[in-house]
């Protein structure tokens, strides 16, 4: 069972026809255009002073990808790479152009593996029509001209024209079939391949760079809002009266059947305000859950009758009955908050028939269908435009609460932009929370030591039943098994054992979940490769021989982890007092692996010096960013390790900002060495695979330090004081 | 009105006395790259200079600000983005999302005005604003970069 996990958004309806050559329709206003328009296609607009100007649909969230789909443009288009920018398409352009730029979800490690087919093809069509308007106008033949850094030369009489100087008369130009397009060899590659710049990081350096949060528009007004604090609870009332004379205000508003909002000029003063109304809320049916509960409910899931398959070989059950040994171990995992720097935010402005929204979103075609439908008007007069993001992580990739808040509030107020920001606190308390479970296994070994069967049953929170339940499939939740299947690009199971039976038995309590970077291959791999070392350490075998015995079939997730081996010195002593963990996962296209060295102090206090990290990601695209994207997410990982807990109490979130909700800081953050080794003929996401690696690593390596099983998160709350 | 000094201009601002620095900073003044993160003093992402000194404006009310006290903003850490520190930061490539990064950067020049040649141990303890996307062994280096460049 796989699931496509690019299906995972919800797509504005009329625009998801398929079958479209991506990027190649003619502009909508293509006569009235083609005199002076230099849009050589969706992708592609030459401007006369020469600057090549990439439309990318997917969005910067600080992963980089911006610089790296331009690179695969200017790649195939033999662009002169100093002289390339790029420009968001929005939304409502897109599903006006039968969605030219494809999917605009920046989700699931997708951005560049996702769109780099469609893209280079973009870029080499591109390059095509610029080629063929020179030829035509010097009255040659196409082919017996080249291209190289945005000059087109007539081989046999030398002579030379620039694309800005040609685009107007290509852009009128038939485009050619898309199938028909070559696409150069990755070995080729002169300016994809090789560690670019980033194109978006001159504006952060004085502060220039705006985000959603910084957006000011004429006559604009501030919100700050309030939600029940209770998941599911209900606004019951408020006391307007009592506010309307602070400073600043214009106006309390319901938002909708659980918050409000105050309106007032400044968002400091709307957030002033907020504070002070009195509310009273209806908790409603979830107003006693706690986290003992939801444990509880889900360890008896651990053992319940029924529960999904994930993946099956032989029959573990008879096989665990036969084992010389088994042994078994229960592993936990919380809910966690992604608390991205830029708390939630959005713009709009509603009129009687336009709705426009400014905001940080990792889908804005998400963004616009929640907008239309937030306004009461068709998807053709809203609009939604696109910023850069303050981090996202996947909390605003679907659940586009903040949108639809902006939106309602904004329509209480028709002709006036209303900037709705979410405190922290709100931010805290109204996450898409990385979902938690629990986790029995259950491994067999023969006499000899070998892995025989191995009986995996997670119970726990499914993110599919919360937020998109249509792409359930018989009832079952296929994200909960990443890392887990037995084939697709979501995360493939690596060990050949003979027998195995993975499943999950679903529970939802009412806490809202989400994608988080990383998803569920980040507890299915502390599940699974620390379970691996507990397996091990019994068979009396290295945990890095004990793997290798069982990857035999799986040549990429063995070179990965050899890989970490080696360079990461395991075998050979490590400095004084430290130790060494390993780990490999599989997720998202990529492998991924890592030996993390670690010492523990007497007092029990874990240091992470080092970590090595492999990646086999298929194509490398820029590998500076590759490493930037594998340090960010060992701090992500490390961070969720560490310190990561959102702790439920009378049915709400316990963290509330940082204070209670601590997060890495410099001092705890490893040394990182990269090891990026694309072994090519595929294409595997960067932003989030080498997260799964980090916490199993650094769990093995504290357990070869202290003899201590770590089998919970966060750190925080294990005891590892020598006895 | 109260009267403050930003980025070596005198300016009036119609504010309540209790109002946090970093909201007048962004709200009054229009100066956006002062970042609100957590409202708390707790992650630096609204860190500005006050008379050199770093200094978490979310929790500065501006009655306790004084007009001859300078104020200085990521915006005019310097003319034209040349400031040493974002001299590195641009060439090392360290902001990913960003959106922390004035106020690392306000922290970091704060830090080589007092300590040109900061050890390890020295950043870690000034560096304690947070970065989500984990730009950390980065800003380090960015750090030691700029405090070659300014030596
Ligand atoms: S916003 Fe001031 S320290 Fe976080
Ligand atoms: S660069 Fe994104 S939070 Fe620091």
């Amino acid at each position: 069972m796989t699931l496509d996990i690019s299906r995972r958004h919800f797509v504005v309806g009329a625009a998801a026809a398929g079958g479209l050559s991506l990027g190649f329709h003619a502009p909508l206003d293509a006569q009235a255009a083609a005199a002076t328009n230099p849009e050589i296609n969706a992708w592609v607009v030459i401007q006369p002073d020469e600057t090549v100007v990439v439309r990318i649909g997917r969005v910067e969230m600080g992963q980089g990808t911006l610089t790296g789909l331009a690179q695969l443009v200017a790649e195939e288009l033999e662009a002169d790479w100093s002289k390339v920018t790029t420009e968001y398409p929005t939304p409502g352009q897109n599903v006006a152009r039968g969605r030219v730029w494809g999917d605009f979800q920046t989700a699931g490690s997708r951005g560049i593996r996702g769109s780099q087919d469609y893209m280079r093809k973009g870029g080499a069509a591109a390059r095509i029509m610029l080629t063929q308007a020179a030829a035509d106008a010097w009255g040659v033949p196409a082919a017996e001209c080249t291209v190289a850094k945005g000059v087109i030369t007539h081989t046999p009489s030398k002579r030379t024209t620039t694309f800005g100087k040609v685009a107007v008369a290509a852009a009128k130009l038939t485009p050619p079939a898309p199938a028909g397009i070559a696409l150069k060899d990755p070995k080729t590659w002169t300016i994809a391949g090789k560690s670019q710049k980033r194109l978006d990081n001159k504006p952060k350096m004085n502060g220039a760079q705006i985000y959603s949060m910084d957006v000011k528009r004429p006559g604009m007004l501030n919100a700050s809002i309030r939600m029940c604090p209770v998941f599911s609870g209900k606004l019951k009332s408020f006391d307007a009266a009592k506010v309307m004379g602070m400073p600043g205000v214009k106006k309390v508003v319901q938002v909708d059947d659980r918050s409000v909002a105050v309106v007032a000029d400044t968002w400091w003063r709307a957030q002033k305000a907020v504070l002070a109304l009195p509310v009273e809320w209806d908790l409603g049916p979830n107003a006693a859950l706690n986290s003992a509960q939801i444990a509880e409910t889900f360890k008896a899931g651990l053992t319940a009758d029924q529960a999904f398959v994930g993946n099956k070989q032989g029959d573990a059950k008879a096989a665990l009955a036969g084992a010389a040994k088994t042994i078994e171990a229960v592993y936990s995992f919380p809910y966690q908050h992604h608390v991205t720097m830029e708390p939630m935010n959005a713009t709009a402005l509603w009129t009687a028939d336009k709705c426009e929204v400014w905001t940080s979103t990792q889908n804005a075609e998400a963004a616009l269908a929640t907008t239309a439908t937030a306004a009461g008007l068709p998807v053709a007069k809203c609009e939604v435009y696109r910023h850069h993001l303050g981090g996202g992580f996947g909390r605003r990739s679907s659940r586009h609460d903040f949108v639809e808040q902006a939106v309602k509030i904004a329509k209480q107020m028709p002709g006036v932009p209303i900037k709705l920001i979410w405190s922290r606190e709100e931010d805290m308390t109204h996450g898409s929370y990385h979902p938690s479970t629990q986790c029995k296994l259950t491994g067999g070994l023969d006499a000899q030591g070998n892995l025989t069967a191995l009986h995996m049953r997670i119970s726990g929170a499914s993110i599919l039943a919360d937020l998109n339940p249509q792409a359930l499939q018989g009832g079952a939740d296929a994200a909960t098994f990443q890392g887990l299947n037995p084939g697709g690009e979501e995360g493939v199971f690596g060990y050949g054992v003979p027998n195995l039976l993975v499943e999950h038995a679903m529970r939802n309590p009412a806490v809202p979940v989400g994608f988080w970077r990383g998803v569920n291959n980040n507890q299915n791999a502390i599940y699974l490769e620390c379970f691996m070392d507990e397996l091990a350490h019994t068979a009396g075998v290295d945990p890095l021989e004990f793997r290798r015995r069982l990857l035999g079939s799986k040549p990429k997730h063995l070179a990965v982890l050899n890989a970490v081996a080696d360079k990461g010195g395991w075998g050979k002593p490590a400095p004084a007092g430290r130790f060494r963990g390993l780990s490999q996962h599989m997720g998202y296209g990529s492998y991924v692996a890592a030996c993390a060295e670690v010492s523990v102090s007497a007092e029990g206090e874990v240091t992470v010096h080092k970590i090595t990290a492999a990646t086999d990601c298929g194509n490398v695209v820029n590998p500076g960013q590759v490493a930037f994207q594998i340090e960010g997410s060992f701090a992500y990982g490390l961070s969720a390790l560490l310190h990561g807990e959102v702790v439920i109490k009378d049915g709400r979130s316990q963290a509330t900002n940082f204070h209670n909700y601590p997060v890495i800081r410099m001092g705890e953050m490893p040394e990182v060495e990269s090891i990026i080794m694309p072994s090519g003929g595929f294409w595997g996401g960067v932003g989030e695979p080498t997260i799964f690696v980090a916490a199993p690593a650094v769990l093995n390596a504290i357990y070869a330090a202290t003899g201590k099983r770590v089998r919970s998160v966060p750190l925080a709350n294990v005891d590892l004081k020598k006895a | 009105m109260a009267r403050l000094n930003v980025n070596g201009k005198a300016v009036e601002v119609d504010a309540e006395p209790d109002t946090p620095l970093l909201w007048v900073i962004r709200e009054q003044l229009g100066l956006t790259g002062t970042k609100y993160g957590c409202g708390v003093a707790q992650c630096g992402a609204c860190t500005v200079h006050i008379d050199g000194a770093p200094v978490r404006t979310c929790i500065r009310p501006l009655s306790s600000v004084k007009p001859e006290q300078k104020i200085v903003t990521i915006e005019g850490l310097s003319p034209n983005a040349n400031h040493p520190v974002q001299a590195a930061w641009l060439e090392l490539d360290v902001p990913q999302c960003g959106y922390c990064q004035s106020g690392q950067m306000m922290a970091a020049a704060a830090l080589l005005k007092n300590t040109p040649k900061p050890t390890d141990a020295q950043i870690v303890s000034a560096m304690s604003n947070i970065c989500r996307c984990g730009t950390y062994n980065r800003i380090k280096a960015a750090i030691k970069l700029a405090a070659k460049k300014s030596a």
